[in-house]
């Protein structure tokens, strides 16, 4: 079988040029009026949707980088204050504590001198009563080993009253 | 060597890429040729009974011997087309990659196509290829004022051949080479009654440099050519509406499917050429570069199918290339700016001896030839590459023909991997070419309405 070996491939047919052109032309036209056309705007209104979501993102973050720094800020504050009250508070600790300490010291000091000075009174006292009692002691003592003699003697008396004076007991 | 190799230096890639397929086809067809030459040294002498057959269509029922009996077959008019010869890889491929009236599917099976035909003396004929009642071959058994079909393209009697109008039965079509002018030329002859009339093809507007020509009638018909162009621009179309249609409706989502596919091509298209060649004015040439994008690839894709409804070589026709080229050079021409003109035609700052006979003619000979290397590019490209891919499949019959043996059938199973590997090879193409189209489009316009800079 032979085959038409024509290269007619190469040679510009004006019935192929009509067509192709004709064809084309309509397929531009509607083309771009039926496809390209919402296609593009629908990738401009996705790209704007897009760039305005970056956009938001971008100025949220920004928000959120100030609310930190904000929040840094009343953090660093506060705890600036809890220091101050924290030394304060020890402070007036301390100053309690050593008034406390003050107080207490003189509260000794005055309990422990009266405590001396109760001692000193009730030695006193004690002191007095034992000299009345040795005097009486040593009156009966002496009425007893001068019975006859000392019944009545005032002068006896007398002398016996100052010997026991004399006896300090330390 | 050396002169290919510097002439080669002076163009792109693409181009090279083309010139090496050049190459590839070069060297299969002289294997052809070296195979076919082996042959027929080895084929035996042929037989005289044979020889003498009167018809050729007797020729044809012989089947074998045909070919051996080619010579003394030949009647006054030539070869009968129905003679059944050794395979000729060139002619196969010339076969398959050229437009036709009617669109060869299987064996004897063609889709049938309207045919729209117009001699400035007739006028208008309106038929479809069936009308030709073609049985074999895709060969019409009947002409129609003086219109014939052979292998499914239309023909047409020469008014000075005296054909009868109206529907005729043509007993056999004959072919014969022949010097027209000094160039080869493969004569077609319609034999009616013993009578050859002679054939001539559609008008074509080469003025004769490809042995072409202006004939008796022009072919307007919905060829295979026009019939792929307008079944891929439909599909393209409802390919794209349903994105358009999911784009706007889905609004506020992220794109799926058909749509997520589709839309990566547009905004690649305006990101990658139209913005950086055109600049800020893109958005106005967007339409055009997509449809030309769209429409040259859907076509280079469908032409890579082996089967109807593909196989269509649409874009390595120049006819399409030349127009799709001439809305390029249009919308760049026309849309120009008072700078472009300036600088094409006058350029500022160069001697005016040197504007005069240099500058100028250079400029303006460039603003015609950009869109000769469009439509030439995408045209070589498409042609070469459907050309080796069809050379690789000859190879199965050329061996099968030269060997008849378990070798041919090697030599066939061979040429499996090596279409495959130019099939995917042309898929690249493909989408490198269409966007070559666009992309040099682009840098055309964008030189054309390019603003003057400042300095």
């Amino acid at each position: 079988m032979i085959f038409l070996s024509d290269f007619s491939v190469i040679k510009p047919e004006p019935g192929l040029i009509f067509w192709t052109t004709l064809i084309f032309l309509l397929f531009w036209f509607l083309m771009s009026k039926f496809a390209f056309k919402p296609i593009a705007s629908a990738l401009k209104k996705r790209e704007m949707d897009i760039q305005e979501a970056l956009d938001q993102a971008k100025q949220a973050r920004e928000e959120m980088a100030n609310l930190h720094a904000e929040n840094e800020k009343l953090l660093a504050a506060a705890r600036e204050e809890r220091a101050m009250m924290l030394k304060e508070a020890k402070e007036a600790g301390e100053k309690f504590k050593a008034e406390m300490a003050d107080k207490a010291n003189t509260e000794y000091k005055r309990k422990v001198e009266s405590a001396i000075q109760d001692i000193e009174n009730q030695k006193q006292a004690a002191l007095v009563d034992l000299k009345n009692q040795a005097g009486q002691m040593a009156i009966e003592i002496a009425e007893k080993l001068l019975q006859k003699d000392l019944g009545n003697n005032p002068d006896q008396i007398a002398f016996a009253k100052s010997m026991a004076d004399q006896i300090k007991l330390n | 060597m050396y002169f290919c190799s510097r002439f080669e230096k002076a163009f792109s890639n693409e181009d090279r890429m083309a010139f090496r397929k050049l190459w590839i086809i070069l060297i299969l067809s002289s294997l052809c040729t070296w195979v076919s030459a082996q042959h027929e040294a080895a084929a035996p002498q042929p037989d005289a009974t044979e020889a003498h057959a009167e018809h050729a269509t007797e020729a044809h029922e012989a089947g074998e011997a045909g070919s051996h009996a080619q010579h003394e077959a030949d009647g006054p008019c030539g070869r009968s087309v129905h003679v059944e010869e050794e395979f000729n890889a060139g002619d196969n491929a010339v076969h398959h990659i050229t437009d036709a009236n009617a669109i060869h599917i299987v064996g004897d099976l063609y889709f049938n196509l309207p045919c729209i035909l117009y001699a400035p003396k007739h006028g208008f004929k309106f038929t479809t290829t069936a009308a030709f009642e073609a049985k074999h071959h895709g060969i019409g058994e009947v002409a129609q004022d003086r219109y014939v079909l052979i292998h499914g393209n239309v023909m047409r009697a020469t008014d000075e051949s005296g054909f009868p109008m109206g529907t005729v039965t043509v007993d056999d079509y004959t072919t014969r080479d022949s010097i027209v002018n000094g160039k080869d030329k493969t004569l077609y002859y319609a034999v009616v009654g013993g009578q050859c009339y002679p054939l001539e093809s559609k008008t074509t507007w080469d003025g004769g440099i490809m042995g072409g020509g202006i004939t008796s009638y022009y072919d307007f018909s919905i060829t295979r050519n026009v019939f792929t162009m307008l079944f891929t621009g439909l599909l393209l179309f409802f390919l794209f509406r349903a994105a358009a249609v999911a784009a706007t409706r889905n609004t506020g989502q992220a794109p799926r499917g058909l749509q997520n596919f589709l839309e990566p091509f547009v905004t690649f298209i305006r990101d990658e050429v139209a913005k950086p060649s055109i600049g800020p004015k893109y958005e106005k040439y967007m339409p055009y570069l997509l449809s030309a994008f769209f429409f040259i690839l859907g076509l280079n894709l469908i032409g890579q199918v082996p089967f109807f409804p593909g196989s269509g070589n649409v874009t390595g026709n120049i006819s399409v290339t030349f127009t799709l080229a001439i809305l390029t050079f249009l919308i760049s021409t026309f849309s120009a700016k008072r700078h472009f003109w300036e600088h094409t035609l006058w350029m500022p700052g160069v001697p005016a001896l040197l504007k005069i006979f240099i500058l100028t003619p250079i400029e303006v000979l460039g603003i015609f030839l950009k869109p000769f290397t469009l439509l030439l590019r995408l045209f070589a490209n498409i042609t070469a590459g459907h050309i080796v891919v069809l050379s690789f499949v000859s190879l199965i019959f050329i061996f099968g023909n030269a060997g008849q043996s378990v070798g041919g059938s090697v030599a066939g199973a061979a040429s499996i991997p090596l279409t495959l590997f130019m099939m995917t090879l042309e898929l690249l193409v493909a989408f490198l070419q269409a966007f070559i189209f666009v992309m040099l489009s682009a840098t055309y316009i964008g030189s054309a309405i390019e603003e003057p800079h400042h300095h």
